[in-house]
C-alpha cells in the first residue's frame, strides 16, 4: 500500500486492526516525509527512535487484540507540550536546552491510547502570533503555494497545520488561546477543533493566559477531530480547572443528521471590508446547513467587536504573571553576565536575550495594565467585558440555539513577512472571529469549506454549546460532507 | 493615556526586561498603539457587572492539603543553568 503517510487516523487505525498496514510501516512512511520536509520547517524536534519504539509496542499490542483508539497512529507534538526527555521550549529562546523530567496529560493520553510520536512541531514564540514568524526556529511555511511567495501556515499552531496538510503526519496536538488551532486549520485546509474550556487538561503544557488556553486535534477530517479529541481530553487532577465530567463517544456521534437544529448566524460577524469570497462561503456554508434540514436564525452578539481589545488585555496580562518564571534560574537560558552584575542584572538580561521581541511587549503591556493604579481601567473592566461577550452566547444558547456559523478568519493565507511592517493590530485581527470562543470558554471547530480565487483554502467556523463537542463535531460533519473540500497542496518542497 | 519613555522604562524594569534607552522611544509608541486599542473598551457599559473569575461556572476542585509529591532534587535541578551541591546558584545577593 503506498502514500501510508496520506491516510486519516480513521481509515490507518482500520486498517491496523485488519492487519492490511502494521504502524511500523506506517510510521516509517512519514519518518521518510518528514526527512524530506526541511522547506517547511514544521518539525523541529524528531524523534525516530521513539517513535519506532512505540510503533513496535503497538503492533504487539493489536497482534494481541489489544488496540486503544490512537493505537499505531503516528502524530506530531506542538512544541507547548513538555514531553519527557525531549525538547520542550515552545520555540523561544528562553527554553534552550530544557528537557522536561516530566510528560503532559494530554501527551501521556495520547500515548495511553496507543499514539505514535514522530516529533516536535513548530509554532510561535509562547504561542504568542498568527502567522509563526515569532518562533526561534524561524517561520513555519504554509505547503499551500499559488504563486513564488512562501505563505504563513498561520499560528501559533502553524507547525501542525502546515505537517497535517502535508501528510507529514496523520495528525497533531495544537493549542488554542485566541485562535491557534482554528486559523492555522483554515490557512492550511485542515480541521482544527478548541473544545471546552476544562475539557483537556492543561497540566504539562507550558502556560501563555491559563483562562483561555485549551489543547485541541488538528486533523485531515471531521471524524479524524473526534477520535483525537476523545483520546486526548478526560479529568485530571493536576490541574484544578480540569472538568470532571465523563467524556462521550465523539465518533459515535456523528450521524450526519442535523434535522431541526438550530444554527445561528451572526451579524456581527459580517465585517466592513470584509472580501467578498468570505461572505460568499459563510452563505453557501448557510445553504448548505438549511438543505441538511437545520433551522437558520439571525442572532445577535453585541459587544463582539469588544472581544479583540479584552483579549489584548487579558490575555497578557496572564501572560506577565506566567512568564514570570523564566528568570534564568531553574531551567533554560541564562544571560552570561559581568563582573558586578547582581541579580536584577541576571533576570533582566536573562529574559531580554531570551525572549523575542513579541513576547517581551506583550509580557510588558500585561504587567502595565496589572500595575498599580491601571489595574480597575484596565484588567477590572476587560474582565468586565468578557462576562459581557460570555453573556451574549448564553442569551443566543438559551434562545434554542444549537450552534453558531461564521467564517474561520478574514482572509486566506497571507505573505510571510507580509505583515512585518503593518501594526499588530493588523495582525491581531486575524483572530476576530476566533478570540470570543476563547473568551467565552466554548468549544469551537474550524472546517475546511473552499478555494478562494487564488486557489487558496478558506475554512468555516461552527461555535458549540458548553460541553457540547459531540453535537458541534456532528454539524460539522453533516457541514464536511456537503462542503466536499477534497483539494491537496501540490508538492513542491 | 499617553505612555512616554520613563514610564516604558519604568514597565520594562517591573517586567526585569532589560531595554536599552536608545530603543524606549519605539516601545513607548507600540505601548501606546496597542493601549489606543485597548481605548475602545471605555465605550462598553460595564455599570453593575462583575468581573469574570472563571469561565465555566464550576467550584473548583479541592484536594487535602498533604504532600503529594517530592524527594526528586536531581529531576528539580537536572535544568537548571547553575545547580552546585542540591542548591540554584544565582550571582551574590547583597541587600
Amino acid at each position: 500500500m503506498s502514500e501510508l503517510n496520506k491516510m486519516t487516523l480513521a481509515d490507518a487505525r482500520n486498517n491496523l486492526r485488519a492487519g492490511e498496514i502494521t504502524s511500523v510501516e506506517l510510521t516509517e512512511a512519514c519518518l521518510a516525509e518528514i526527512d524530506g520536509s526541511d522547506a517547511l520547517n514544521a518539525f523541529v524536534h524528531n524523534t525516530p527512535e521513539i517513535a519506532m519504539q512505540q510503533a513496535q509496542a503497538a503492533d504487539a499490542r493489536i497482534a494481541e487484540g489489544d488496540a486503544p483508539s490512537m493505537c499505531g497512529l503516528p502524530i506530531g507534538i506542538k512544541d507547548l507540550f513538555c514531553t519527557k526527555g525531549v525538547p520542550s521550549q515552545a520555540a523561544s529562546r528562553i527554553l534552550d536546552g530544557f528537557r522536561p523530567e516530566y510528560e503532559s496529560t494530554v501527551s501521556q493520553n495520547l500515548f495511553d491510547a496507543g499514539a505514535v510520536m514522530l516529533g516536535k512541531l513548530n509554532m510561535d514564540e509562547f504561542a504568542m502570533g498568527s502567522s509563526n514568524e515569532t518562533s526561534v526556529y524561524g517561520n513555519a511555511v504554509n505547503p499551500w503555494k499559488v504563486d513564488d511567495r512562501a505563505l504563513t501556515p498561520g499560528g501559533s499552531s502553524g507547525g501542525s497545520a502546515a505537517a497535517v496538510a502535508a501528510d507529514l503526519c496523520l495528525a497533531a496536538t495544537g493549542t488554542d488561546t485566541g485562535g491557534s488551532i482554528r486559523q492555522p486549520a483554515a490557512f492550511t485546509g485542515i480541521t482544527g477543533i478548541k473544545p471546552t474550556y476544562g475539557r483537556c487538561s492543561r497540566w504539562g503544557i507550558i502556560a501563555f493566559a491559563s483562562s483561555l488556553d485549551q489543547a485541541g486535534p488538528m486533523t485531515k477530517s471531521v471524524r479524524d477531530a473526534a477520535i483525537m479529541l476523545e483520546a486526548m481530553c478526560g479529568h485530571d487532577p493536576k490541574d484544578s480547572t480540569s472538568a470532571d465530567l465523563a467524556v462521550p463517544n465523539f465518533e459515535a456521534m456523528l450521524s450526519g443528521d442535523i434535522r431541526g437544529k438550530v444554527i445561528g448566524i451572526p451579524k456581527e460577524y459580517r465585517m466592513d471590508g470584509m472580501p467578498e469570497e468570505i461572505e460568499q462561503l459563510w452563505a453557501d456554508g448557510t445553504a448548505m446547513l438549511k438543505d441538511a434540514g437545520a433551522e437558520i436564525r439571525d442572532i445577535t452578539l453585541p459587544h463582539t467587536k469588544y472581544a479583540l481589545p479584552a483579549y489584548y488585555v487579558i490575555a497578557p496580562a496572564e501572560a506577565s504573571s506566567n512568564l514570570a518564571r523564566y528568570d534564568g534560574v531553574r531551567y533554560g537560558h541564562r544571560a552570561t553576565l559581568e563582573a558586578g552584575d547582581g541579580i536584577t542584572e541576571m533576570y533582566e538580561k536573562t529574559r531580554a536575550e531570551g525572549f523575542g521581541h513579541e513576547v517581551q511587549n506583550r509580557v510588558m503591556i500585561g504587567t502595565y495594565v496589572l500595575s498599580a493604579g491601571f489595574y480597575d481601567a484596565y484588567y477590572n473592566r476587560a474582565r468586565r467585558v468578557r462576562a459581557l461577550i460570555k453573556k451574549d452566547f448564553d442569551d443566543v444558547f438559551a434562545a434554542g440555539v444549537d450552534a453558531i456559523l461564521t467564517p474561520a478568519t478574514p482572509s486566506s493565507a497571507f505573505g510571510l513577512g507580509e505583515m512585518a511592517d503593518a501594526d499588530p493590530v493588523q495582525m491581531y485581527l486575524n483572530d476576530v472571529f476566533t478570540v470570543t470562543v476563547n473568551l467565552a470558554g466554548l468549544p469551537g471547530i474550524s472546517v475546511p469549506a473552499g478555494l478562494d480565487s487564488k486557489g487558496l483554502p478558506l475554512g468555516l467556523q461552527l461555535i458549540g454549546k458548553p460541553w457540547e463537542e459531540g453535537d458541534m463535531l456532528n454539524i460539522a460533519y453533516a457541514l464536511e460532507g456537503a462542503a466536499g473540500f477534497v483539494a491537496k497542496p501540490a508538492k513542491w518542497w | 493615556m499617553s505612555i512616554d519613555t520613563k514610564t516604558a522604562a519604568k514597565v520594562a524594569h517591573l517586567a526585569r526586561i532589560r531595554v536599552e534607552d536608545d530603543k524606549l522611544p519605539a516601545l513607548a509608541q507600540e505601548f501606546n498603539n496597542i493601549l489606543g486599542f485597548i481605548e475602545q473598551l471605555n465605550e462598553v457599559d460595564v455599570e453593575g457587572v462583575e468581573p469574570m473569575t472563571s469561565v465555566t461556572p464550576m467550584r473548583l476542585k479541592r484536594r487535602e492539603d498533604v504532600v503529594t509529591d517530592g524527594n526528586m532534587p536531581e529531576k528539580v535541578m537536572s535544568n537548571a543553568p547553575d545547580a552546585r551541591e542540591g542548591f540554584f546558584a544565582v550571582p551574590k545577593v547583597v541587600e
